[in-house]
């Protein structure tokens, strides 16, 4: 229960701190209303670098929003905002970067990281098992006396 | 293991901490604010709109094509435009076509009453109320300035004031070899 209530106020406040900026808006459907919600969530305001469109109060984000508001009621899908977006603010007005040479680390530096990981432990262990211990003739000695003392206790 | 190997093994963590520490230096000395355009190899955006002093002429994007020039975007309300506002009188005196994109500004005779008194750097000055073109061209503050080559395509984008420094390191060398006119220019 109290999960469920934290979860509840949680997400009140959400909606609450996106609709801090975000003006008053009328819509047609109910999708119509989703799209432009997540777009402004999604669309970073180029000039208030860390802060979605909805987030912040420059007047460009505001214009922004405004532009996403248009095209949207206008039956543009959310892809066709986005792409409207990036071709004049560069993939840096979009939260989610593209797959390209340039950021493919974001994707391949986690995978190589435990792929590191998993070379390094099992070269490790290898390298203990392969370890083969010679004894001297006196430690040789001295482990026959232990095995013979352990037979003999029992 | 032989030694050899063991030794390079035990750098490793060192080559990896130097790396980052190079990384991270970079990331010091750049600034996250200067992002280049979208728009650079791109042709201008179609537009329409009207002359400052008279509302009544309307500009297209034919006017930024034909030769090699500056497109300065500026508001009255942008400090660093007052700030670059004299300079660019200088290189408008020195033969540099700029052609202005005023900005959302506060109002027409507010910024009509600027150039009066300032100085018009200006061949000529387009006047969007709204922000709508600046939109298409991707502006995100003031002042920026581009540079668009004759065919009206967008060759670099410029954040910020345009001073002696700026002009003589990085404008002037590319608008020169615009101007030109023979291989590619690049900064």
């Amino acid at each position: 229960m109290r999960v469920i209530m934290a979860v509840v106020l949680v997400v009140t406040l959400m909606l609450l701190s996106s609709a801090a900026v975000a003006e008053q808006r009328e819509f047609e459907t109910a999708a119509q209303q989703q799209v432009y919600y997540e777009l402004i969530n999604e669309l970073r305001c180029p000039k208030c670098q860390n802060q979605t469109i909805a987030d912040s109060d420059a007047p460009l984000a505001k214009d922004l929003r405004d532009r996403s508001y248009d095209m949207v009621m206008a039956g543009q899908s959310k892809q066709q905002v986005i792409d409207f977006m990036v071709a004049r603010y560069g993939d840096f007005v979009h939260y989610q970067p593209p797959m390209q040479w340039s950021t493919s680390i974001l994707w391949f530096a986690p995978i190589l990281v435990i792929g590191f990981g998993i070379l390094a432990i099992t070269f490790m262990v290898k390298s203990q098992k392969q370890q083969q211990v010679t004894l001297s003739e006196q430690e040789q000695a001295r482990l026959q006396q232990l095995q013979q003392g352990a037979t003999d206790d029992s | 293991m032989s030694k050899t190997t063991r030794l390079l093994v035990l750098f490793i963590p060192l080559a990896l901490f130097l790396g980052m520490t190079l990384f991270l230096l970079r990331g010091l000395f750049s600034d996250p604010t200067e992002l280049s355009s979208a728009l650079v190899g791109k042709p201008v955006p179609e537009f329409q709109l009207p002359d400052i002093y008279d509302t009544d002429t309307l500009h297209t994007e034919a006017v930024l094509q034909g030769q090699p020039l500056l497109l300065n975007v500026w508001a009255t309300w942008c400090p660093t435009c007052r700030a670059e506002h004299e300079y660019l009188n200088q290189l408008a005196a020195e033969g540099v076509p700029i052609i202005g994109l005023n900005y959302k500004d506060d109002s027409r005779e507010k910024a009509v009453n600027w150039l009066n008194t300032l100085g018009d750097p200006y061949q000529l000055n387009l006047y969007d109320e709204q922000g709508k073109v600046a939109l298409e061209f991707g502006v995100y503050g003031a002042p920026e300035t581009f540079i668009i080559d004759a065919q009206g395509h967008v060759v670099y984008r410029h954040v910020g004031d345009v001073n002696e420094r700026v002009w003589e390191a990085k404008l002037r060398p590319l608008f020169e070899c615009l101007q030109q006119g023979a291989q590619p220019c690049e900064l």
